[in-house]
């Protein structure tokens, strides 16, 4: 019979949930642990599902987080395809969607998000797809045979790295954006130009300032995308990357703080007692956004912060202050960003962009605030010291490339 | 079982000095392998995109020479690495080949 009684429960088999659980391990944890995912795969890593996987290079065995034989080894309950849909805080009870319930003495929510849906016609049009789960990408990726032409909706890094693969494997790729330039939420315009104009090299038509109006469709089926200025652009298929909406609703009807996320302090703690939260849903009060509470989607936050749920929960609390680092492969552009550059006030462009090996300096009050390197895995490693310290460094030292950046970290006194 | 059609194996020894023998496997990197072993600590968080240090390695300095040689990013990021050695690589870039069988590494410290 299944244990219904767990030590800890993990709510979410992303990379958050997986890795709590790895950590506690790590960190001795002898209790009763269990992972509940509503996907039915054991937890693998997302961010090849817009890259390798998606590209056919990565088969799903090499993304899994862990073996199969890891989690029995390790005695970590996978509970999957089931999904928790409600929380008694003071009974200590989770309730699955067949309203069986789950004990648990402590709760790790990981839930992530579900990606956002266009709001207009034709959103559930077959060949309209969101890229979050491996089912997701499966499901697309059945259908290509029958795709020649593909519009992408969101030229955030979903939707980019989708485009860069699809465009690789011979299709005909639009990719529609409704800022004025692409990664306009997450970099500085030197970068989203930078990108534009290689995925223009590349052949994907690619339209800034777009309006989706609807879905066209045939039969049930996607068979264009309208804009507000009446153009209708033909293709079998529509990616849609817009963006996640955090997975949180039964901690915000249980009454725990927060709105968009929930609310977590340095240690991952939730405001209901014995409830914490990592990974993308958790808002967090992050020294790198000048305190600001923020929600960060990416795989460094997720392992992080399970690290430090993990320590939380053994009694040894170690608060969260990891530096801010996100990736992105596009082509054979390597992305590393550390730092957050949202809210700075200049821009340093380090080396040649047209070598296509640089990095983009992002500042405030002449404080260095996070770095976008582009092929520069120097400047992306050497570079986190002056993140982390917000080191004030003249502009003119951080655009001469003969000055290696941990130079200028000694100079700063960090 | 002939030398040829043996398993080829790759040693292993973790950050708490246990030793293992696990299989290799002929063209996944010496990061898969390790990790589908089931690798108890944070290893290759960055998924292999040589972004992260954590599937940082000492190679047995007998088979170093024999590996690929190492490319400037995956140099750059171990700079980062207050633990560097002359044999340290990223598993992630080294890929296994059944020629190495045998292979030694220790995983390096974390940062």
């Amino acid at each position: 019979m299944l244990n219904r009684n767990f030590d800890v429960l993990i709510v979410g088999g992303g990379q958050g949930g997986a890795q709590a659980a790895i950590a506690l391990r790590q960190n001795g944890f002898g209790g009763t642990v269990a992972i509940v995912s509503e996907e039915h795969d054991l937890p693998y890593e997302r961010p090849p599902l817009t890259k390798d996987y998606l590209s056919g290079a990565k088969s799903f065995e090499r993304i899994l987080i862990r073996p199969a034989t890891f989690w029995q080894d390790k005695n970590i309950a996978t509970l999957l395809g089931s999904r928790v849909i409600s929380i008694d805080p003071q009974a200590h009870v989770a309730a699955l969607s067949d309203h069986s319930p789950l004990f648990y003495r402590t709760l790790i929510w990981a839930a992530g998000g579900a990606p956002r849906r266009l709001a207009c016609t034709g959103n559930d049009f077959a060949g309209v797809h969101s890229v979050r789960t491996r089912a997701d990408v499966d499901q697309l990726m059945s259908e290509l045979n029958h795709a020649s032409r593909v519009v992408v909706i969101g030229g955030g890094y979903i939707g980019l790295e989708a485009a860069a693969v699809l465009t690789t494997l011979g299709k005909r790729v639009t990719l529609l954006e409704a800022a004025p330039r692409v990664l306009a939420r997450v970099a500085g315009e030197p970068l989203s130009r930078f990108y534009e104009k290689e995925h223009q090299a590349r052949g994907v038509d690619l339209h800034v300032g777009a309006s989706v109006v609807c879905i066209e469709g045939r039969d049930g089926a996607a068979c264009g995308v309208r804009l507000v200025d009446g153009q209708v652009i033909d293709c079998e298929m529509v990616i849609v990357g817009i963006g996640i909406a955090p997975a949180v609703g039964p901690l915000l009807a249980a009454g725990a703080a927060g709105s968009d996320g929930v609310d977590v302090d340095e240690n991952c703690r939730t405001s209901l007692p014995d409830v914490l939260a990592v990974g993308d849903c958790a808002a967090h009060v992050s020294a790198f956004a000048g305190g600001r509470r923020i929600r960060l989607e990416s795989v460094q936050n997720a392992n992080d912060q399970a690290m430090v749920a993990a320590k939380s929960i053994v009694g040894a609390p170690q608060p969260y202050d990891a530096v801010p680092r996100f990736w992105s492969n596009q082509y054979d552009l390597r992305l590393q960003t550390v730092g957050l550059s949202a809210g700075h006030d200049a821009m340093v462009v380090r080396g040649d962009m047209a070598s296509r090996s640089f990095s983009v300096v992002y500042l405030k009050n002449g404080r260095v605030l996070a770095l976008d390197c582009v092929n520069a895995a120097r400047d992306y490693m050497q570079g986190r010291a002056l993140v982390a310290a917000r080191a004030a460094v003249p502009p003119d030292h951080l655009a001469d490339t003969s000055r290696p950046l941990k130079e200028l970290a000694v100079e700063a006194a960090i | 079982m002939s030398a040829l059609t043996a398993t080829p194996k790759l040693i292993v020894t973790d950050r708490a000095g246990v030793e293992r023998t696990i299989e290799g496997e002929d063209s996944l990197s010496v990061m898969e392998i390790i990790r589908n072993a089931g690798a108890e600590e944070p290893f290759a968080l960055c998924g292999g995109s040589c972004s992260c240090s954590t599937c940082h390695v000492y190679v047995d300095p007998a088979f170093f020479e024999g590996l690929a040689p190492i490319a400037a990013d995956e140099s750059d990021v171990l700079d980062g690495s207050g633990y560097r050695r002359e044999t340290s690589r990223l598993s992630c870039q080294v890929v296994f080949h059944n020629a190495l069988s045998g292979l030694k590494v220790k995983i390096a410290p974390a940062d």
